[in-house]
């Protein structure tokens, strides 16, 4: 209960930041997906359950705002949470290098994902150009991004842990 | 043995794939919903934003400020530069002004001779403020801080400055989501100021980027358009206001078909440091409410 609300509040004060103060800091024209950082590491953190009802919140907020079509950016963030969450087995906390390479990898999918879906289907086939002006981009903000939030996220992580953990022991 | 319980756990619990099954069901229920039906979204966005919003408002606010500090770094040796040319500019404007001012006295008097008055200048506008941008970078929409309590509506023009920014789509009690023409999924019917021209401006993801939107199927006869001819918005289109300026052509060319012409044509509004917009609270007035095109 308390992992879900944490969760919970953790989306809800990425979203905010991705919307705003992201965008001010946004190198040219693009921003970080923070909410992918969230999505991605609740997966591979907690498993695929988790991760993919972590993406779905995230993919929801992205939708009923600024989506055309409630559910879209909805299955595309559970799907990716889904997927992280089958890392989770070889996920160890001290090595940072999986993660990193996860979040990018995820970042990338969601990319085209998005060109597929939005861009694709429009009969526009310039995938090059769009995988280097908007996909890439997004990705490297997106992992210089998680270098520093990363650490944050582990160490809420193994707080809650620690606490399931102690109240179990109690029981 | 059922599939569906994991002999080993205390707890009864679902295999991880088919939660996501269901979970994929129910977006793609949604995702027909909200095509097939109009309100749908726009309720759920109703409730969402209630709680969302103002915090958008508070964080924005300290996002500019950091924003405003980044630009401040970059441009002081800029501005200094551009001081001195804005200064021996208004100059030149001022004297230029007087005689304007002139012309302008006597253009009211013919105007008033005619009943014609400038329609542009009447519209009812209210300021407001942008609060967020999508949080993708695929399309340019964003959320401002005044709704249907303050007067808005959906499909009401957005300008800033004195140039297009787009329109309503989505309004909340407090909020209005825009989306804007260079948006890659908008289009919107221009015309040649100075040749009243019709043409259509498609916004681009491609193009964005080099600061230009591309517009097409101008219809150019006597090859009057030249490059830097004003484009505003023009009297066919059923969701924008006549009128109001959209850009400058900045590159033109001859399709390959001889009979029209399509470009590339410069916005008169920044859309990078979108702070402040005006809505027109008037809406244009349709032969049929509610139909499309």
């Amino acid at each position: 209960m308390r992992r879900a609300l944490t969760e919970f509040l953790l989306i809800f004060i990425c979203f905010l930041l991705q919307c705003t103060v992201f965008k001010w800091l946004s190198l040219g024209g693009i921003s970080p997906n923070l909410l992918l950082i969230v999505t991605a590491s609740c997966g591979f953190m907690m498993g695929d359950t988790a991760g993919l009802f972590t993406g779905l919140v995230c993919g929801l907020l992205v939708d009923i705002f600024f989506g055309d079509y409630i559910g879209l950016y909805g299955l595309f963030y559970m799907y990716i949470g889904f997927l992280d969450g089958k890392f989770s087995r070889i996920f160890y906390p001290e090595d940072i290098k999986l993660p990193l390479f996860l979040i990018f990898l995820s970042d990338i999918t969601y990319g085209m994902f998005c060109y597929i879906a939005l861009y694709l289907l429009q009969g526009k086939f310039e995938l090059p150009y769009y995988f280097m002006k908007i996909i890439v981009p997004e990705a490297v903000y997106t992992i210089l991004i998680s270098v520093l939030l990363y650490p944050l996220l582990l160490l809420i992580h193994k707080r809650l842990s620690a606490r399931e953990r102690g109240i179990k022991d109690f029981v | 043995m059922s599939p569906l319980v994991k002999p080993k756990g205390e707890k009864f619990t679902i295999p991880s794939k088919y939660i996501l099954l269901l979970c994929s069901i129910l977006c793609v229920a949604l995702l027909i919903v909200t095509y097939t039906t109009s309100g749908f979204g726009n309720a759920v966005a109703n409730v969402a934003g209630f709680a969302v919003i103002p915090f958008q408002e508070g964080i924005s606010n300290a996002g500019a400020y950091f924003g405003d500090m980044e630009d401040h770094f970059r441009d002081i040796s800029e501005l200094l530069e551009e001081n001195r040319e804005l200064k021996a500019k208004v100059d030149e404007l001022t004297t230029e002004n007087t005689n304007l001012q002139q012309d302008k006295f006597e253009l009211s008097t013919l105007r008033r001779l005619y009943e014609l008055d400038e329609e542009y200048s009447q519209y009812q506008t209210v300021g407001a403020k942008v609060i967020s941008k999508d949080a993708g970078n695929w399309y340019h929409s964003f959320v401002i801080n005044k709704g249907s309590e303050d007067g808005l509506a959906v499909d009401m023009n957005v300008i800033a400055g004195s140039g297009l920014v787009g329109r309503i789509v989505t309004v909340g009690a407090h909020w209005a989501k825009v989306s804007s023409i260079i948006s890659d999924n908008s289009s919107v019917s221009g015309m040649v100021l100075s040749t009243s021209d019709n043409l259509v401006v498609d916004g681009g993801l491609e193009n964005y980027a080099e600061g230009v939107i591309e517009f097409s199927k101008l219809n150019d006869k006597n090859n009057e358009v030249v490059e830097g001819d004003k484009i505003v918005t023009s009297h066919i289109s059923d969701k924008y206001l006549p009128g109001i300026l959209i850009g400058y052509i900045s590159v033109l060319n001859t399709d390959s078909n001889n009979l029209t012409k399509s470009g590339y044509l410069t916005p008169a509004v920044d859309f990078m440091h979108l702070n402040e917009v005006l809505v027109i609270k008037q809406l244009k007035q349709t032969v049929e409410e509610g139909q499309d095109g």
